[in-house]
């Protein structure tokens, strides 16, 4: 992981005068493996389709190994995609699927048959050389469409959703999987999804996407511990956001309180947005809290309890170990590290609110965005 | 269990006018005319309308190919449009179909006799008339004209279907535009092509009309032979026995077909 192998420099990219990405600025080294990650309609799919050559940018400029390729056609590019929901071609079977591209390349069949071998192998489908791609389970015609890919031996494979279509265990699988080969084969990754969760688990560097534009671009612990803003805080994982005051370099006012923390850098009395991770706060007994609350709603996660507490109006989440029914008057504790500040953006007061927080929320959120983005 | 019931009106409508009449062309077919006794006589007469027979054939599969070649891509061509323009231009394409079939045959006599609309103006023009009618070329042009829409629709249909991310996913590994075509979009329209076909081979080669108005006795098809056995000559026993060897011939054909098309393509069949 060195060298720089994709640059995108102020990509704009408007459909019928409607802005989809707002001057994007992103550089891919080799062998890394990128995720493009928001919700549905970001641009995250158009900015891989950008990269795969099936959309010219309406400007700025695409560069690969330093060369322009904004005018290349898809076909000559040195890039592989594995669709979403695959693509795979219903009139040939699963071997002539992934020969195709050797096919197309014109290279021997000895070689053809030796790749297309060693790849059924890789994604575990020895076997299935002959069976109708009609015949395959969404998880094997997924690894059809990923050997399909690879074995043209890209620089580049770009993934979109790859793995959206697949049940909860076989998805987890998959990703370990994907990491894998993506490692085994030393070939870069761009990755898209609006799954947070599998982004932190593959990712080297995660950009997070909004309205088209790059929100946050950094390693999944710098997006978690350092959100830049409140959609980054509350896009990945839970958030508390709360309104503060900072009042100077380490010192941070909010609920009419003062706490330490470890930030630096802000103006003084510069309103901010703070945000508390549901993880990090500890409950205590009321007289010895530094906030106050009462339990308003619990619910069962099988390693921990999403526990609702309404601070003076403000109900916040907590994800404790420790059961409180609902009704107690409870005390929390913040450790200074456990305070992240961050600038007020056009974001702020967005999000980070539980008072509407159901058990349900996740789960509509995730059938959202597996709709289809175009 | 409802919707066995709800099938019940087209089977009963099944029964009266397809396997009844089927049966009636069956008995007409191997019963004598006079006596009424069981023959096969009748059969055995086809032998001598065998010309007859080959040339029906030959003219309607050389119809069908041009048919293919001029409607595939018309049919891809609409199948890429704009949704609007998609539906305006099939609009236009089934117009003529709105026409009688009569019409337009009787149409064309007049454009291509030998007064006709092109001969005048071609000899207004101080040259010597061409002979447009009466031929077997005349009854292909006739055949095309009127057949053409059955071969664009299912084209049309099956190429609008295939998914446009199969195209992204054949230039992603390699192909240009002309290998996109014959590696995928080709062997997917398959099955339109094979509808296509059976939808104008089969009504083209048991026409009758289309030979009577723009061939000459000379180029007369088996489909003439057949209606003259029931309005002309009045042996309708030969003429059914005519019918039923028709009949399996087409389905010999269409079976040869589909045994050259299906390997790729088993959903595609098309049954008679």
């Amino acid at each position: 992981m060195s060298q720089e192998l994709i640059r995108l420099t102020d990509l704009v990219m408007e459909f019928d005068g409607e802005r989809i990405l707002d001057s994007i600025n992103l550089y891919i080294k080799d062998k890394e493996f990128l995720t493009l990650l928001g919700p549905s309609g970001c641009g995250k799919t158009t900015t891989l389709r950008v990269i795969g050559g099936f959309l010219t940018p309406t400007s700025g400029d695409v560069l690969f190994d330093g060369k322009r390729i904004n005018d290349v056609p898809a076909y000559k590019r040195r890039i592989n995609t594995v669709f979403q929901r695959y693509a795979l071609f219903p009139h040939l079977d699963v071997y002539d699927n992934i020969a195709f591209g050797l096919r197309i390349a014109k290279h021997s069949e000895q070689e053809i048959d030796d790749r297309v071998t060693e790849m059924l192998e890789i994604v575990s489908l020895k076997g299935f050389e002959n069976r109708k791609i009609t015949s395959l389970s969404g998880g094997q015609q997924q690894r059809v469409a990923i050997a399909r890919a690879l074995v043209n031996r890209p620089k580049v494979l770009l993934l979109d959703e790859p793995l959206g279509a697949l049940d909860l265990r076989l998805r987890k699988d998959m990703q370990n999987e994907l990491k894998r080969i993506q490692q085994a084969m030393g070939i870069t990754f761009i990755y898209v999804t609006h799954d947070q969760e599998e982004a932190l688990t593959m990712s080297d560097t995660i950009v997070v996407m909004d309205k088209g534009r790059i929100q946050q671009i950094g390693t999944p612990e710098d997006i978690y511990n350092e959100p830049k803003n409140a959609f980054v805080a509350d896009f990945i994982g839970e958030s508390n956001i709360l309104d503060g005051i900072m009042l100077d370099d380490c010192r941070v006012k909010f609920f009419g309180r003062q706490f330490k923390c470890v930030d630096k850098g802000f103006d003084k009395n510069e309103p901010v947005d703070v945000v508390i991770r549901p993880e990090d706060i500890d409950i205590v007994s009321a007289d010895e809290g530094h906030l106050c609350g009462t339990v308003t709603s619990v619910t069962f996660k099988g390693v921990h309890y999403d526990t609702i507490v309404d601070f003076k109006g403000f109900k916040w989440l907590i994800q404790t170990t420790d059961y409180c029914p609902v009704g107690s008057y409870i005390g929390i504790r913040l450790n200074p590290e456990d305070i992240h500040i961050m600038h007020k953006s056009e974001y702020s007061g967005m999000f980070g609110d539980y008072s509407s927080y159901s058990a349900e929320y996740d789960e509509i959120a995730d059938a959202e965005g597996g709709e289809d983005e175009e | 269990m409802k919707s066995k019931w709800l099938s019940g009106p087209y089977i009963l409508w099944m029964v009266l006018f397809t396997i009844v009449p089927l049966g009636v062309v069956l008995y007409y077919a191997l019963t004598d005319s006079i006596t009424g006794e069981f023959t096969l006589a009748n059969l055995a007469n086809f032998v001598d309308y065998w010309p007859i027979f080959l040339r029906s054939i030959w003219l309607s599969i050389f119809a069908t190919l041009i048919c293919l070649l001029i409607g595939y891509p018309v049919a891809y061509y609409i199948a890429h449009c704009k949704p609007t323009t998609q539906r305006l231009l099939q609009m236009l394409i089934m117009l003529p179909m709105c026409m009688s079939f009569l019409l337009r045959t009787l149409a064309w006599v007049a454009l291509l006799d030998d007064t006709g609309i092109i001969n005048n103006f071609i000899r207004t023009l101080g040259l010597s008339p061409l002979p447009l009618i009466r031929n077997n070329g005349a009854v292909i042009l006739g055949m095309v004209y009127n057949y053409l829409p059955y071969m664009i629709l299912p084209l049309y249909t099956v190429i609008m279907k295939i998914d446009p991310r199969l195209i992204e996913a054949a230039q992603d590994l390699g192909c240009n535009s002309r290998r996109v075509f014959t590696r995928v979009t080709l062997p997917l329209s398959v099955p339109g092509i094979v509808s296509g076909i059976t939808m104008v081979f089969v009504p083209a080669v048991s026409t009758f009309y289309i030979s009577q108005k723009l061939g000459s006795p000379g180029t007369i098809l088996i489909g003439d032979v057949i209606e003259s056995q029931f309005k002309a000559a009045y042996n309708p026993n030969l003429g059914a026995a005519l019918s039923l060897v028709l009949m399996v011939l087409i389905f010999v054909c269409v079976g040869i077909m589909n045994r050259f098309t299906s390997e790729d393509a088993e959903e595609s069949m098309v049954t008679l």
